[in-house]
């Protein structure tokens, strides 16, 4: 790295209806520098790399690209200038190729044709050099998330970008795929490339970075370089106040068995097994986390334990009690708490109040209905105790539960689930797009829900969550409970177990 | 959104708000406020394009539109009377006969659509609770007249609830889309009716084998008629029958957990399920109720006004099929249908009778109810596209104030 600054932004201000995004932002980016732009959701993040990638224009403020003012009408501008962008989403079509796919619209051809093999030679070329290992000629469909993700890059260093913007690019992949990932930039750093490095994630941040920009409210709370900084310090600029990063907890003291699964097999919707003989114990006071990389299973596992979803064979039983291939009824009634994956999707009825949210399992019963008849009166007194004691904000009982932010709508689902005082919680994916702030409540929460002595069975595809959290350990490979820990025990142990104990296949 | 709120993200873009939910805020937000704006621009979008049809055959469309809702009778509240030899007031009075109607028909399709269905089935679910009512309405003279007008309205209600639940049991069972069953169920009660007076058929008059028309029902099946003569098509107390079943409607689903559990599943089925309710016990039973209203409304018109019906009457009846156009336009609330049976009730009578062809085109006269029905529909449909527009016109605003 050396001090030739590539790109500045100064002054950058932009207003969206309501809200300011981004106001008086500045920021330098080195030549061969990875500069992280790290801020919670909602910071202002993706305002400014879309100003910067000419989506969007700024109020006020400019760009210069290596000391020349510049101002992109589109992001096809933004790329001949040497920008390249790797959304968080990709944008690949899945039934082309990986080198069709990098070489489109800017294709290499012989006449009116494409020239296939000169486009494969200059993809391996540019994967080579940079140790972005890809099979320029297997179909985008049939490659891995990590894989792809290389795409979207060789993509961008196929166009010669040497400012590269990452948006968020670990949140799809396991902790290999991460740490490979991070291997290629540095890679590209060496290069003389520039990286923006765009995450709410702190260790990663200061793992790759060389300098950190926090962002918060769409202000620059500081930039500092990452060799200074620490966890601690960052989400403190990051959330403006002290946060509690590390979850306490006393050791668990587990009593009772409250949830057993007996030889649990369950299929998907297409009718292929996804769970896979099951078998597992939760007690009393005690957090049991289900770690594994999306799609082995846990969604099918969940539902089953929840009667959303009929079980092949294999038995069920909460507090002892055989409720197996039950209705979600009877498992609610047999005292299961739930908060789901999808809160938006499942937990929650975005057009109905909270109020209303809040007796979605218990609207037919006393206190709030007798007969059939409901009392909108009791319910919004349940619902202003409750938004109270969990600390709901951005409305009050009658307020629609789509207009809540993220973090509100998810303690609504925990306030229900947690105040019907269930022997059993399944909390899955519970901390979802959630901010620090609302993460560090949650767990918290959690935490307490256990030392009360609930059964807690914790599903998460953030394995640091897992860690953090859990008393217990179990690894789900296709739908296969493949490791179990107790204690101590590494992150790269249960990476590995997550792709099922073999070497990254991807690689 | 306030900003000093630390738990509260502010979206970053329109395309975050979007994805965030606040996009579904702003849409209510707009819906609420403009709760009565958007069905009132509507309908004066309507009448515009309708009068602009008046125009072109050559009339004066504000003439026309005076002279229907003269025809209508709306003219009564400038000299209110009970007397009936004022034209007003007897206009009046068949307006608010169909507007019986058209409110119970109205309520059969917004009922079924907070449960997340499209009841198309209204006109089948009504004929069968006129036939129905007719039946029994001649079958049973004799009985004590409270016992029969209630045996009556009972049991074509519950043809009504029992045909539409066909279409709600074959949706819960096997998926079959409600639209399409309903649409067949409507077929097959035409078909029925048909059989039922033609030549022969069951109800068909015992008096006059050469007509397929029915026999009258007995009086004591006759609902008392309060305003006018029972003669001359006077206003019987299926006016008040439908103005309850609005109360109905509305305690039905804002104050019961039978209603809580319709608007669950009709806003999101899955956390419905998630919540523990029974999603397929509830598409069943939600369709059978539209299917009361609609039932009722035949039992009403039966033993209210018409007293007979013929084979011939059968294809000129489409009082199922405006309660959707009422329903639509009063966005599935009760208060709204209400207001859309009134509005249409007016246009049905209005554009019938009364009309003079230097006022208007005598062959468009009738027409232009349809016309209008089919825009108001047409809009209420287009209230997405319209959103859509909005929604873009914003997200492009930044770049185009560059170009």
């Amino acid at each position: 790295m050396n001090d030739e600054i590539v790109l500045e932004m100064r002054g950058i201000r932009k207003e969206f209806p309501g809200v300011l995004a981004n106001d008086d932002v500045s920021l330098d980016v080195r030549r061969g520098e990875v500069h992280a732009l790290l801020g919670e959701n909602g910071a202002g993040k993706s305002t400014l790399m879309n100003i910067l990638y000419g989506l969007y224009k700024p109020d006020a403020g400019e760009v210069l690209l290596r000391g020349r003012p510049s101002s992109f009408a589109s992001a096809r501008d933004a790329i001949n200038a040497g920008i390249g962008m790797v959304h968080q989403h990709f944008m690949l079509i899945p039934v082309m190729t990986v080198a069709e796919n990098i070489v489109l619209g800017i294709e290499p051809h012989h006449g009116l044709f494409l020239d296939e093999h000169g486009a494969e030679q200059r993809v391996r070329e540019l994967s080579e050099r940079f140790g972005l290992a890809v099979d320029p000629g297997a179909l985008v469909s049939e490659i891995t998330v990590g894989q792809e993700q290389r795409v979207e890059i060789l993509k961008a260093l196929y166009r010669n970008a040497d400012i590269l913007v990452l948006d968020e690019p670990t949140a799809v992949l396991t902790p290999q795929e991460a740490h490979e990932l991070f291997g290629i930039i540095n890679s590209l750093k060496t290069d003389g490339k520039s990286i923006i490095f765009i995450s709410h994630k702190l260790n990663e941040v200061l793992e790759i970075a060389d300098r950190i920009t926090v962002l918060r409210r769409g202000k620059v709370i500081e930039t500092v370089d990452a060799a200074g900084a620490t966890e601690a310090s960052l989400a403190r600029a990051m959330v403006g106040r002290e946060v509690l990063l590390r979850v306490e907890k006393a050791p668990a003291q587990p009593g009772d068995v409250l949830l057993s699964v007996e030889d649990l097999r369950v299929v998907d919707d297409r009718g292929i097994e996804k769970v896979r003989g099951v078998s597992f114990e939760v007690r009393a006071g005690e957090i049991v986390g289900v770690a594994g990389v999306d799609g082995n299973g846990q969604s099918e596992l969940i539902d089953a334990i929840a009667g959303l979803r009929k079980t092949e064979s294999g038995s069920v039983s909460i507090g002892g009690r055989k409720v197996t291939a039950a209705s979600a009824r009877e498992m609610l009634d047999a005292g299961l708490g739930h908060i789901p994956e999808d809160r938006q999707r499942r937990g929650l009825v975005l057009e109905f109040s909270i109020a209303e949210n809040i007796e979605l399992h218990d609207y037919a019963r006393a206190p709030v209905a007798r007969w059939g008849w409901l009392f909108p009166k009791k319910m919004i007194a349940l619902a202003r105790r409750l938004i109270r004691e969990f600390d709901v904000r951005g409305g009050g009982p009658l307020t629609r539960a789509g207009g809540l932010s993220g973090g509100n709508q998810q303690k609504v689902v925990a306030a229900r689930e947690i105040a019907r005082d269930p022997k059993v919680l399944i909390a899955a994916q519970p901390t979802r797009g959630l901010d620090v702030g609302a993460i560090e409540y949650l767990h918290r929460r959690l935490v307490e829900e256990r030392d009360k002595g609930r059964a807690l069975l914790l599903i998460s595809l953030e394995l640091d969550e897992i860690l953090s959290l859990a008393d217990r350990i179990l690894v789900v490979y296709e739908g296969e409970i493949v490791g179990e820990h107790t204690g101590e025990v590494s992150e790269e142990q249960i990476g590995l177990e997550m792709l099922g104990g073999k070497e990254k296949a991807a690689a | 959104m306030s900003t000093i709120d630390p738990n509260s993200s502010a979206p970053e873009s329109p395309e975050e708000a979007a994805s965030s939910g606040t996009l579904i805020a702003s849409i209510a937000l707009k819906q609420r406020a403009g709760g009565i704006a958007v069905p009132a621009v509507t309908v004066v979008v309507a009448f515009l394009m309708g009068g602009l049809v008046v125009l072109a055959t050559g009339h004066n469309p504000l003439l026309a539109y005076r002279d229907i809702f003269d025809g209508a009778g709306l003219n009564w509240i400038f000299h209110p009377t009970t007397n009936l030899v004022n034209t007003a007031a007897y206009n009046l009075s068949q307006t608010l006969l169909q507007t019986t109607t058209l409110i119970l028909c109205g309520l059969a399709v917004a009922f079924a659509f907070r449960c997340g269905m499209f009841n198309i089935g209204g006109q089948g679910q009504y004929f069968v609770g006129l036939f129905v009512a007719n039946w029994l309405g001649v079958d049973f003279a004799g009985l004590n007249p409270f016992l029969h007008v209630l045996l009556c309205i009972v049991a074509g209600t519950l043809a009504g609830a029992l045909w539409a639940g066909i279409a709600g049991f074959l949706k819960a069972t096997v998926g079959a889309h409600e639209v399409i069953s309903t649409i067949m169920l409507n077929w097959i009660a035409i078909w029925v009716g048909s059989w039922l007076f033609g030549a022969g058929g069951p109800l068909q008059s015992s008096a006059n084998k050469s007509l397929p028309v029915s026999n009258d029902i007995a009086n004591s099946a006759k609902l008392p008629v309060i305003w006018g003569q029972q003669e001359l098509q006077g206003l019987s107390i299926g006016i008040f029958v439908a103005l309850a079943a609005l109360v109905v409607f509305w305690v039905l689903l804002n104050r019961t957990t039978l209603g809580y559990e319709v608007r669950a599943v009709g806003f999101n089925p899955e956390a419905a399920a998630y919540g523990g309710i029974n999603v397929k016990k509830n598409l069943i039973r939600a369709m059978a109720i539209s299917g009361a209203f609609a039932g009722l409304a035949g039992t009403i018109d039966m033993t209210g006004y018409l007293y007979h019906y013929g084979q011939s009457d059968i294809p000129f009846s489409s009082v199922g099929f405006l309660g959707i156009a009422v329903a639509l336009l009063g966005r599935n609330t009760a208060v709204g249908t209400g207001l859309g049976a009134l509005l249409f009730g007016a246009l049905l009578f209005g554009t019938t009778h009364g009309l003079t062809s230097n006022v208007i085109q005598p062959e468009l006269a009738g027409n232009l109810t349809y016309i209008i029905q089919g825009l108001v529909v047409l809009f209420i449909g287009a209230d997405v596209l319209i959103l859509y527009v909005w929604n873009t016109r914003k997200k492009l605003r930044p770049r185009r104030a560059r170009a």
